[in-house]
């Protein structure tokens, strides 16, 4: 760096800036949300958020590793998420988001880093000189009183019980070794922090209505903000549908009382045992934890089973209920939770894979429904979403590109731009909350925000007629993603007339077919000459190999072509096409099996490797795959070959080329 | 014309000297050493000739950190003003900020930039607008690399004929797009601020496709025009 920013005679501060620095304020203003800095006075705050770096770190790139030398700083994660890792299996300990501090063990103690911290999405940190921060610490009762507790019982952000970062995540002596799954048991659980209540009038009828409007199993019939008592489906079932009350009685005639009462501060462990002693449901928090104190919130069984996520029927229950795309975010997390102990246990990829389909379904349906809301105004005509590409194709294990359509019902030419307007502003909302919840923006655009992407069926109709009259590289691109397009929301019978359309377009156009085929075989054989792995030429993946051009994509078009061919509608997946395959020609029944063997088994591959990286699984670096493994991914490529040879012979692919 | 040039070089002052000398270091080829400044101007109009500088703000990005007490944001006094433009930039003619002569910001900024890389959302306009204010005083145009987001994102869209490239992408679409508050656009500094946010992703999204250098990114000099 040049002399002159290091001149002692003026400081840097004094030479060029003249006015408030718009950057420290708005670093100011986001550490004023978090303790400790929230204790930090206006004007100490403001010096002390001069002095911070900005830094950026892309995903899977470390901060410091375990046993580094301290660095001077310690670090507030601004976005983004960083995980806190240690030895020796590399277990993540912890996972700070938003807000979270880490890497304070410089600030308490002259030793080196006890863990490994990498981001685990891209983040943007802020550093926070130590040097600087420590006499806030010393001084500020308060700052040091937090920063005291929380490294010496190792809890969690003693300031909000529902929050997941731990401050100090060096500090793992008392849990050696666990997973990120079971440490789970050991936080705080969420509840619903405004439960629903009645007054001990209320008749049978109205709890019912309010129960069955607000869609919760348990009302609590309160007396002056205390509890007196609860009443829940059982209740309404064994009292009043049996006949022994009527509808009319008084909710202080069939509730459950006394209520058993828990204090509000517990982990997940704790709620599971008090269901489980108690034989009920629901837990009753209030201040004190007797009935004497007001009531805080409610806690169920439901509550209990969404925070273990192992379970698929909770979570799209949890999806149902998510008010906010925020909420579905851990929900995502957990299902991706659900997905690793699947592969550890071996269930067989079809089913996992329609699981996890059926809950990224509903996620996505989930956002569609919220953003309707949030237009306020009722769509101006019936629409469609399409989940394109591999999520059409339901084969999506983990989080990758978005590709989505939308397609509406004919208007009047007069009222189409409006029309258009509306569901380019939906699903410029959709898209990006999508996107929040980890979905990447499609690089190609091929997303219903684009105009192109967001059309009326007409246009579609054209657009698709166009693609398959006069096929050029592109046109056959865009097919290939569209074709496999998967009803998500919405009109269903736009969607079948779009299918309907493709078909009667492709008869009458055959040569399209020889097209598709040869885009097929556009992507190379796996292996080269003498079998050898085909590795990646140039680029950041140099020398490692691409799972998914090589080997998924082979399939996934030649099982298209195929199955197009002979005119079958609706199935999208790839190994059902195979099967599907099967039935129509027994005489290729054999290669068509080890097909979907194939698919299946590379799928599975994917998920396992992406998950072991945080990644999309898509390139993978050989030297790390066991012996075993190598063999069973070249069994497959033998078989990827005979389909290939299969589709050019049929479909006459060679005069085309030549 | 030599001559020419050669007797004007004596005429320069100390500032644009030493400026000129801090070229004498090599920018070094990878692009994590090496130092850029993100900078954008505020301004009076948009006419190269008639309008004015109001505004300097810049950061310095180096091994993708920025230090916040190292940022450059300078106002200028300026003579010319248009009432039109105040609503975007919110500065008005008589604001109680300290401002500085049009000369000695430039001695400022180059002091402040040196040798280093400028990077700007479409660039063009800001760089031509500092060189004519440098002209104004008899000073020649600056000789720093210089690299336009707006360009560099243009690189990171997939090339097929199915998608319709916009012709410029404006500093609001790249925020929506990677997800930057758009708190304080229209400020010098905070549009730098999402400038170098942009920047840091277009370079991690061009390194995917392959490893870049600093060749690369600035393979012809003035390929931004």
């Amino acid at each position: 760096m040049r002399s002159f920013i290091h001149d002692p005679k003026t400081t840097f501060t004094q030479r060029f800036l003249y006015m408030k620095n718009t950057i420290s304020q708005r670093v100011a203003d986001f550490l004023r949300k978090y303790p400790p800095f929230n204790e930090l006075k206006n004007k100490d705050l403001e010096l002390l958020s001069e002095q911070i770096t900005i830094i950026y770190r892309e995903k899977g790139s470390p901060i410091f590793l375990e046993n580094e030398n301290p660095h001077p700083d310690f670090y507030v994660v601004h976005k983004g998420a960083v995980a806190l890792k240690k030895s020796p299996k590399n277990d993540i300990v912890d996972l700070c988001d938003e807000g979270d501090i880490f890497g304070l063990r410089p600030l308490v103690a002259h030793e080196n880093y006890k863990m490994e911290a990498t981001a685990h999405e891209e983040s943007i940190l802020y550093a926070v000189p130590i040097s600087i921060f420590r006499p806030y610490a010393q001084q500020n009762l308060a700052v040091g009183t937090f920063l005291v507790e929380s490294f010496a019982s190792n809890t969690r952000n003693p300031y909000s019980k529902s929050h997941r970062g731990k401050l100090y995540g060096e500090s793992t002596e008392t849990i050696p070794n666990t997973t990120e799954l079971k440490l789970f048991d050991l936080q705080p659980i969420n509840y619903s922090k405004k439960p629903v209540t009645c007054s001990p009038r209320t008749s049978a009828k109205s709890i019912a209505e309010t129960m069955t409007k607000k869609k919760v199993g348990a009302i609590l019939v309160v007396k002056e903000h205390l509890p007196i008592g609860i009443i829940t489906d059982k209740d309404l079932r064994n009292k009043i549908v049996t006949g022994d009350f009527p509808i009319t009685a008084t909710a202080s005639k069939i509730m459950t009382a006394p209520v058993i009462t828990y204090p509000g501060k517990l982990t997940v462990t704790q709620a599971q045992m008090a269901m489980m002693k108690n034989k009920i449901s629901y837990l009753c928090l209030t201040e004190d934890g007797t009935t004497h104190t007001k009531i805080i919130g409610v806690l169920s069984k439901h509550d209990v089973l969404v925070a273990l996520g192992n379970n698929p029927a909770v979570l799209i229950k949890a999806i149902h209920r998510a008010r906010k795309t925020k909420q579905l975010k851990p929900i995502r997390n957990s299902v991706m939770k659900l997905l690793q102990g699947y592969l550890d246990q071996n269930i067989p990829i079809a089913l996992t894979s329609k699981i996890i389909a059926e809950l990224n379904d509903a996620c996505v349906k989930q956002i569609i429904k919220l953003n309707l809301k949030k237009m306020g105004v009722t769509p101006p005509a019936n629409f469609a979403w399409l989940a394109l590409g591999s999520q059409g194709r339901s084969e999506q294990l983990l989080h990758t590109d978005q590709d989505n359509a939308i397609v509406f019902a004919d208007v009047p030419d007069s009222k189409l731009p409006g029309t258009s307007a509306y569901f380019l502003q939906l699903a410029a909302l959709i898209n990006k909350d999508l996107h929040l919840i980890g979905y990447e923006y499609c690089p190609a655009e091929m997303m219903a925000s684009n105009p192109k992407w967001c059309l009326s069926i007409s246009e579609w109709k054209n657009v698709i007629s166009q693609w398959i009259a006069s096929p050029g590289g592109d046109e056959v691109l865009a097919s290939s993603v569209f074709f496999d397009f998967n009803h998500v929301y919405g009109d269903s019978s736009l969607t079948s007339s779009l299918s309907d359309h493709i078909f009667s377009s492709i008869k009458k156009h055959p040569i399209f077919y020889v097209h598709l085929a040869s885009g097929a075989l556009q992507n190379p054989s796996p292996t080269g000459f003498f079998r050898q792995f085909l590795l990646e030429e140039d680029g950041a993946q140099k020398d490692r190999f691409d799972l998914k051009r090589r080997a998924l994509r082979p399939l996934t078009e030649a099982a298209r072509v195929l199955i197009l061919s002979h005119e079958v509608k609706s199935v999208n997946n790839t190994s059902e096409r195979f099967e599907k395959l099967m039935e129509l020609e027994p005489q290729n029944e054999e290669i068509y099996l080890s097909c979907s063997y194939a698919f299946k088994a590379l799928s599975k591959f994917r998920a396992k490797q992406g998950l072991l990286h945080n990644d999309s699984g898509r390139f993978i670096t050989l030297d790390k795959l066991t012996k075993e493994e190598k063999v069973k991914l070249k069994r497959t490529f033998k078989t990827i070959k005979e389909l290939q040879e299969l589709v050019s012979v049929r479909f006459n692919v060679s005069n085309l080329l030549g | 014309m030599i001559r020419l040039f050669k007797r004007k070089k004596i005429d320069l002052p100390d500032f644009w000297k030493e400026y000129e000398k801090s070229f004498e270091e090599k920018i070094p080829n990878d692009v994590n050493d090496v130092r850029f400044v993100v900078f954008d101007t505020e301004t009076t109009g948009f006419d190269y000739f008639q309008d004015r500088i109001l505004c300097i703000g810049a950061l310095i990005l180096v091994n993708w950190r920025i230090d916040v007490k190292k940022c450059f944001e300078i106002y200028i006094h300026q003579e010319s003003y248009r009432k039109e433009t105040a609503k975007i930039h919110g500065i008005l003619k008589h604001d109680k900020a300290d401002r500085l002569t049009e000369l000695k910001a430039l001695e400022l900024w180059l002091a402040y930039i040196g040798n280093a890389v400028l990077v700007a959302h479409h660039a063009h306009f800001d760089v031509t607008m500092i060189n004519r204010a440098l002209a104004r005083n008899s000073l020649p145009p600056m000789k720093n690399k210089v690299l336009d987001t707006g360009i560099l994102y243009k690189k990171t869209l997939l090339r097929s004929n199915l998608i319709q490239k916009k012709e410029r992408y404006s500093l609001d679409d790249l925020a929506t797009k990677f997800d930057i508050s758009k708190k304080d656009r229209h400020t010098a500094l905070g549009d730098s601020y999402i400038t170098s946010i942009a920047f840091i992703k277009i370079l991690y999204k061009l390194k995917e496709k392959r490893n870049w250098t600093m060749q690369d990114l600035s393979a012809r000099r003035k390929w931004w025009k």
